[in-house]
This record gives structure tokens, C-alpha cells and sequence, in this order.
């Protein structure tokens, strides 16, 4: 019993990575005011990238360095759509969705069904093999340890430090910003661009790591799960986090049940992770107010500055 | 004007400053002198070009010809941080904070230092300049008048040596006025000097030593304010006199048009305006005014009464119209019922931005046969429209002009003139001259009350006292979410209701 409790704790982590590294991309993507619906897309067509860059060279940190690279990339054209031309932000954000879809099934096409062994988890002397906490905090893999430290940095940018702010307020009134002498397109677009990295990091990590390996639909709605995190985590960093976790903690839970025998119809079983994480969120974020100080107000609004 | 030798050129000279948008010239060959300590005001219409050279100054745009010289030194302001750095800060007409961060955290936007040092400085320049602020306030909890006071602290903490101020005035009770003009006198007696938008010419007389005049982009004229008598500027500005409403004693009937009874409305949004227990009534023939400072209550009454917000069904009968009830009915059916509605807001909601001024027309005037068998008439829609445009003197490239592309003052001009053209039984307006020049004011004010001697029943809620006082026949005044009883407008003073606007209800309305 214990084992399983500290599997699903542990196991957690790893799978919240992907959707808490989505997450925080998004989240300041939308702190700018800007809607990307492009990050289901985005995350697998990094994931197919970097799969088949890992599979054929053996070497991960290229697979992730030139996912990074093609991430930003299309992104760019998401950018140029949005804020070159000021096109609708959601249409542009699925057509850049799907394009990055199918791009996923072509830079994969070769490695359907390909499995390939993921890489060792870091192992720390002496915390490492502390009981209980050992296997849950100190057996990760780096990549999810830089996900939960960015959730963190991203929360210490926006409420400390006067970039952040700046950031946060364009967002808020982009003709104010803009009257104040903020750059208001060149900031949503350094945005995009690490909204971009951040999913691109999330899909190669679902492929590489998470469950090494290709399939077309290995996403499997990810994206969509981030997405919906930044707005149940109403665009607070460390509320995602732990919605991510919950998340995760909740799909492990339901393999963990099922192990036991326990009868439960799946279908209650399969929803639960889902239906739990935004009663959870809801429940803890429902201050008015702070929705309000927190929430984007330009959300989805483009801005073209006057010459 | 030749300048001595061993005097200083003059803090800004603006030479030939020209400024097109597409074939519009916004300005044309302007040039202007500035010297320390010197108040200058900028008379002008709207859409004399006022804002866009303000603008310029302040490098959130670039002129297409012309330069600016600084201190004896051709400058390049190619952003506002320029500006900002050459020592040239600016008050916005809208302001420039933002409700999600405090006072401190929105002035250390512009202002470089830690959040605990601003904060010390801010309270050392409060003090110095009798600007009660306190930095840590979050500033969506702020009224008008310490927003504004946030907004010159953010400038003086820069050391400015020129100042600009678009229409400081235009939202402030009677009484900030006077402290900001204190204020603005120390200044400019410590060699800052002003460049000052208004279209309140006492004003300009009382703080400005210069003013120059735009009209079409071009300067024509200057004068000096403290000389000129009111008339005079204003017949600078707009070209010949202004006329000031006639204005009879009303006669209203018995009859409530439009009654409130207890109107109570608890706002979901934790920064928006709630109402406690508000009651009046208008009947057809009075204009009744509504004072108070802005973000007390005003635009959630304004949206309860057009059906925006819409009361649950036992509560319904709070708002009635000619006797029905009418609070959980839609705008449509209201207007139906002869109420038409002029909103604060001119782009968003009472117009679509981007659409033009004939489809714009439409949204409203559906109802008067623009519309046969859910087909557009483009034949009444295009009189419609233009009839429209030259009732009120709208200045615009006629009626396919898309409504963004309008000044402030003009497109208000436009939407009264759409509503009055509905011949409304009752006429809800929110600031009806909010932003327009002295002269387009006076004949909105004209239009009122003509529109009142035809048995209309007017409501206006405006944060204009002067207005109120000019046309209302019965004024309320607002604050925080209360109305209070109605007071006749030709026995009470400005300063009652300057009191009343403070919250001070019950011992002015003893003392009245």
C-alpha cells in the first residue's frame, strides 16, 4: 500500500512535467494578452521532432535543443499572423494547432511505434535514499525539475521584479503600455516565442522521457489539459504547479485503483483526474478579486500601436 | 523675436511641426516657444489638433516634418522614454495606471528603483507638494482624484522641467481642483514649465501666462489669458461667440416618466460600482441632473437603467416606465417604450468602432423605417445618417467614415444626434459633453433643453458641475453607490453641491 501511495506521489511529478512546462508557457503568453490556442499542436509536433532526432542520433540534448529551434519557428508564424497582421488570435492559434499537428505525423511517420529507453533519473547522494521522501522529491528527472523551478521563477517574475510587471501590464491595457513607452508588440512576441520553448520542451519530454517512444496522437490532449490549467490556476503560477500535479497524482491514482482490483466502472475512473483537478482549482481560486488582479484583461485583443 | 545675447533659448521650441495621417493634417507647420516656469495653454476645437501635438512632444508619435529644439538643442523624442529622460513628463486625460498593481508597483514602471525606496520617495514628494498618497494602495481602490494625484506624483518624481496636461480638470470635484492648481502654481514658480489642455477657459484665466490657439492643425492666434476676458478666448477658439442655453423654467407634468423606487444592485464584479436603495423619478418636460465625482455608482445606474444589467423578475418593478415595470426587461423593449439611451463610453458602446457611421446609425435607428422586412432601406439609412452628420455639425468625411476614425467630441456629437433623432420620450444621457469644445457644448446644451420644452424627460448624469448647474431643473448627487434627494437647481450653490459630492448629504441638504 505504501509503494503504491509512493508511486502515485512520485509518479506525479513526472507526469504533471509536460502539462506544467505547456502551462507556463501559456501562461505568460496570456499574461501579455495574448490567446495561443496553438499549444496541443505546438507540443506534438515537438514531440514527434524530438523523437525521431533522439531515436536516430542517440543524443536527447540535441533532440531538445532543435525542438527548441523548431518550436520557435512556428511560432513565428503564429507571430506574424497575430501581431504583424493583427489577425483574429484564436483562429490563428488553431491554424497553427493543426498545421503543427500535421507536421507531427510527417516528422514522425518513419517512427511510428518506435520505442527506445529513457534516459536514468538523476540520482542525489544521500537524499536520494532517504525513505519515502527519496523516491518521491530526489529520483526526478532534470527536466522536471526545471519545469516546478520555472513555475517558480515565472511567479517570482511577475510578482517582484519590474520586468514582470511591465509584462503583466501590457497585457492588462496595451494602449496604456504603449502610451508609456513599453514595446508592446516586441514584448507579446518574446512571450510567444518562450510560451513556444516551454511547449516544445513539454512534448519532447512526453516523447522522450515520459513514455520514450512515437505514435501519432501521443499528445493526447495535453495541450488542451495546460490549457485549461492557466485558467482554473487563474494565470497564477503556483496555482498551476499544483493544478499540474493534482493532475497527475489523479491519472496515476486511477492506474493505481484499477491495479488493486478495486471495481469502480472506468469510465467514472477515467474522468475523475479531470473532473477533480477543476473542482480542486475552482474550489481554492474562487476569490473574486483575485481572479480579477490576476486575470488578463486584453485577453485575446490585438493592438496595433498609431505612428 | 530675436533673443538677447547671454539669455537662454527657450526650454522647447516646437519649429514647423507637421503631422499627416494619410491626406489629414493633423498639424500643420506648428511652432511654439516655452520658456522655464511658464504656463502655456492650448486653446482649440476638437480635432484642432491639441492631443496629436501633445502627443508628438511626448514621442509616442513622430512628426513627419519639423523639429523640436530642447534647450537650445535639436532633439529627436523617438519614444517616451526619451521624453521622459530629457525631463518632459505628461498627465493623461485617461490616465495611465493600471487597477491590478498598486501605487508604488505602477510607478516603478517608469521610475527605476526598489519598490521600498519609491515608496519613501513618493511620501517625501506627498508631502512636499500637499498630495495625500498613500504607495502601497492598490489603485483600482482609488477615486479620480487620488488616481490623478498618482499621475503628477509618477512626473515630479522625474524632476521634470516641462509638464504636459491634458485636461487635467475634466474629472475632478471642485475642490481637487483647487489643490491641483496649488500645486501646479508652486511648480511652475520653481521654473517647471506647462503646456496645459482645457476646454475650461476660467480655468486657463485663473493658472496659464500664455495661450496659443489651434484651429485645422494650424496655430492661429495667441493671446495672453490673463488679460482676455472668457468671451474673448472662447471667440479665439472657436471663431465667434458662444452661446450660452436658453433656458425657461421647466413644466413638467405630474406623471412620472421614468420612476426608480429602491433600486438596490449588488455588483459580482469586486471592482465595480454597487447601488444602495437609489429612488427618483423625471417627468416628461424636466431635465434632471445627476453629480458626482466618476466611479460612484453612476455607470452601473446608466446600465440598469438601459437594460444592460438586468434586475431578477421580483425585482423588476424598482425601475418603471411610464408605470411599467420594466427592470428585467432588454434594452430593446425598453426602447421600444421611447427611451433612448446615450452612453459614457462612445466606441464599444455606443457605436462599433469599426464600423461607419451610416451602419453605426442602424443599431438604434432600426426602429424609425431604415428597416422594412428585416432588409435594410440604404436610401432612408443614408438621409438618415447624413441628416445626423449636419444637425450636429459632425466633423467627418461623411457618412461611410468608420467610427473610430472620428475625435472624441465629434463621434459624441454623433451619437447624441442619432438618439435625438429618435424623438425619445425619455432620454438617458451620460456625459453628454464629455471631451467636446466649449462651443459644440453649448449646443448639446441647447439641444436638451429644446428637447425638454417638447415634453421629454431627460436624465443626464454628468461630472460636470457647470452643466448641471446650466441646464438641470432637479439635481441628484451620487456617491458611493447612494443618490441623494433631489435638490431644485436654482436654490442650491455649486459648493452645496460640491459638498454633496463629498458624501455630505444630510447636513447639506439641512442646511439647503
Amino acid at each position: 500500500m505504501t509503494d503504491t501511495i509512493i508511486f502515485v506521489l512520485a509518479g506525479a511529478f513526472a507526469t504533471a512535467t509536460p502539462l506544467l512546462l505547456a502551462a507556463i508557457g501559456e501562461v505568460v503568453v496570456e499574461k501579455t494578452g495574448v490567446m495561443n490556442l496553438s499549444v496541443e499542436g505546438m507540443m506534438a509536433f515537438a514531440a514527434a521532432m524530438a523523437f525521431a532526432v533522439t531515436y536516430q542520433t542517440g543524443n536527447i540534448v540535441l533532440g531538445f535543443g532543435l525542438v527548441v529551434g523548431a518550436s520557435v519557428a512556428l511560432s513565428l508564424i503564429f507571430s506574424i499572423l497575430v501581431l504583424g497582421f493583427s489577425a483574429n488570435q484564436i483562429i490563428s492559434g488553431l491554424a497553427v494547432g493543426i498545421l503543427g499537428l500535421g507536421l507531427s505525423g510527417l516528422a514522425g511517420r518513419n517512427f511510428e511505434n518506435l520505442t527506445m529507453m529513457a534516459p536514468a533519473n538523476l540520482l542525489l547522494p544521500v537524499l536520494s535514499d532517504l525513505p519515502v521522501v527519496g523516491p518521491i522529491l530526489f529520483r526526478q528527472n532534470v527536466v522536471t525539475y526545471f519545469a516546478f523551478a520555472a513555475a517558480f521563477l515565472t511567479w517570482w517574475f511577475f510578482a517582484r521584479t519590474r520586468h514582470g510587471r511591465i509584462t503583466k501590464v501590457v497585457g492588462e491595457e496595451p494602449a496604456v503600455a504603449h502610451n508609456l513607452g513599453f514595446a508592446v508588440i516586441r514584448i507579446r512576441l518574446f512571450a510567444i516565442i518562450f510560451g513556444a520553448v516551454m511547449s516544445g520542451l513539454g512534448g519532447a519530454y512526453a516523447s522522450t522521457i515520459l513514455t520514450p517512444g512515437w505514435s501519432d496522437g501521443l499528445i493526447a490532449g495535453r495541450g488542451w489539459i495546460a490549457f485549461a490549467l492557466v485558467v482554473f490556476g487563474t494565470w497564477r503560477p503556483l496555482r498551476i504547479a499544483f493544478g499540474a500535479y493534482l493532475f497527475g497524482a489523479l491519472l496515476l491514482g486511477d492506474l493505481a485503483v484499477q491495479a488493486t482490483g478495486f471495481s469502480v466502472p472506468p469510465q467514472i475512473m477515467t474522468s475523475l483526474p479531470y473532473i477533480m483537478t477543476i473542482v480542486v482549482l475552482a474550489a481554492v481560486s474562487r476569490n473574486a478579486l483575485l481572479i480579477r488582479l490576476n486575470a488578463p484583461v486584453s485577453l485575446g485583443q490585438n493592438f496595433r500601436p498609431s505612428k | 523675436m530675436k533673443t538677447k545675447v547671454g539669455n537662454p533659448p527657450p526650454l522647447l521650441r516646437l519649429q514647423n511641426i507637421t503631422k499627416r495621417y494619410g491626406t489629414y493634417v493633423a498639424n500643420d507647420s506648428v511652432d511654439l516657444a516655452l520658456e522655464q516656469g511658464q504656463i502655456c495653454a492650448i486653446l482649440g476645437e476638437n480635432g484642432a489638433g491639441k492631443s496629436t501635438l501633445m502627443k508628438t512632444i511626448y514621442g509616442i508619435q513622430q512628426p513627419d516634418e519639423g523639429e523640436i529644439v530642447w534647450n537650445g538643442e535639436k532633439v529627436a523624442v523617438t519614444s517616451p522614454s526619451v521624453a521622459r529622460d530629457l525631463g518632459i513628463g505628461m498627465v493623461f486625460q485617461h490616465f495611465s495606471l493600471f487597477e491590478t498593481i498598486s501605487v508604488v508597483e505602477n510607478i516603478s514602471l517608469t521610475v527605476p528603483g526598489s519598490l521600498p525606496e519609491l515608496s519613501e520617495i513618493i511620501r517625501q514628494k506627498a508631502d512636499q507638494y500637499g498630495l495625500n498618497i498613500n504607495p502601497e494602495s492598490p489603485v483600482h481602490g482609488l477615486s479620480v482624484g487620488e488616481r490623478q494625484r498618482v499621475e503628477i506624483i509618477r512626473c515630479l518624481m522625474q524632476d521634470p522641467k516641462l509638464l504636459i496636461l491634458d485636461e487635467p480638470t475634466s474629472v475632478l470635484p471642485p475642490h481637487s481642483v483647487k489643490q491641483l492648481f496649488e500645486t501646479l502654481k508652486k511648480l511652475s514658480g520653481r521654473g517647471v514649465a506647462m503646456l496645459y489642455i482645457s476646454h475650461k477657459l476660467e480655468e486657463i484665466r485663473d493658472l496659464c501666462h500664455s495661450a496659443v490657439v489651434l484651429r485645422q492643425g494650424r496655430v492661429t492666434g495667441t493671446a495672453n489669458p490673463q488679460q482676455a476676458t472668457s468671451a474673448e478666448l472662447a471667440r479665439l477658439m472657436i471663431g465667434h461667440d458662444i452661446p450660452t442655453a436658453r433656458h425657461a423654467e421647466a413644466k413638467p407634468s405630474c406623471e412620472p416618466a421614468l420612476a426608480v423606487s429602491d433600486l438596490v444592485y449588488d455588483n459580482p464584479d469586486p471592482l465595480g460600482e454597487s447601488l444602495d436603495s437609489v429612488s427618483m423619478v423625471v417627468r416628461p418636460g424636466e431635465i434632471v441632473g445627476i453629480a458626482g465625482v466618476s466611479g460612484n455608482g453612476q455607470s452601473t445606474l446608466a446600465r440598469l437603467l438601459s437594460g444592460e444589467i438586468r434586475l431578477q423578475g421580483d425585482e423588476a418593478g424598482s425601475i418603471r416606465i411610464f408605470d411599467r415595470s420594466v427592470g428585467d426587461a432588454p434594452p430593446g423593449m425598453r426602447r421600444q417604450l421611447g427611451v433612448t439611451f446615450v452612453p459614457e463610453e462612445r466606441l464599444g458602446r455606443a457605436t462599433v468602432p469599426t464600423m461607419s457611421l451610416a451602419d453605426n446609425v442602424l443599431l438604434t435607428a432600426h426602429r424609425a423605417g431604415l428597416v422594412r422586412k428585416g432588409l435594410i432601406r440604404r436610401r432612408q439609412q443614408a438621409d438618415f445618417a447624413d441628416s445626423c452628420i449636419s444637425d450636429m455639425d459632425v466633423r467627418s468625411r461623411g457618412r461611410q467614415s468608420i467610427a473610430s476614425s472620428l475625435s472624441g467630441g465629434n463621434l459624441q456629437k454623433f451619437v447624441l444626434g442619432r438618439e435625438l433623432l429618435l424623438k425619445p420620450r425619455i432620454l438617458i444621457v451620460s456625459q453628454p459633453t464629455w471631451g467636446i469644445d466649449v462651443g459644440a457644448a453649448a449646443m448639446v446644451r441647447q439641444k436638451l433643453v429644446d428637447l425638454r420644452d417638447t415634453g421629454t424627460a431627460i436624465l443626464m448624469i454628468s461630472e460636470e458641475l457647470e452643466e448641471i448647474f446650466e441646464i438641470s431643473d432637479r439635481i441628484h448627487v451620487m456617491y458611493h453607490g447612494r443618490l441623494s434627494p433631489s435638490v431644485q437647481a436654482r436654490s442650491v450653490t455649486a459648493e452645496d453641491v460640491g459638498r454633496m459630492m463629498m458624501g455630505e448629504f444630510d447636513q447639506t441638504m439641512r442646511a439647503a
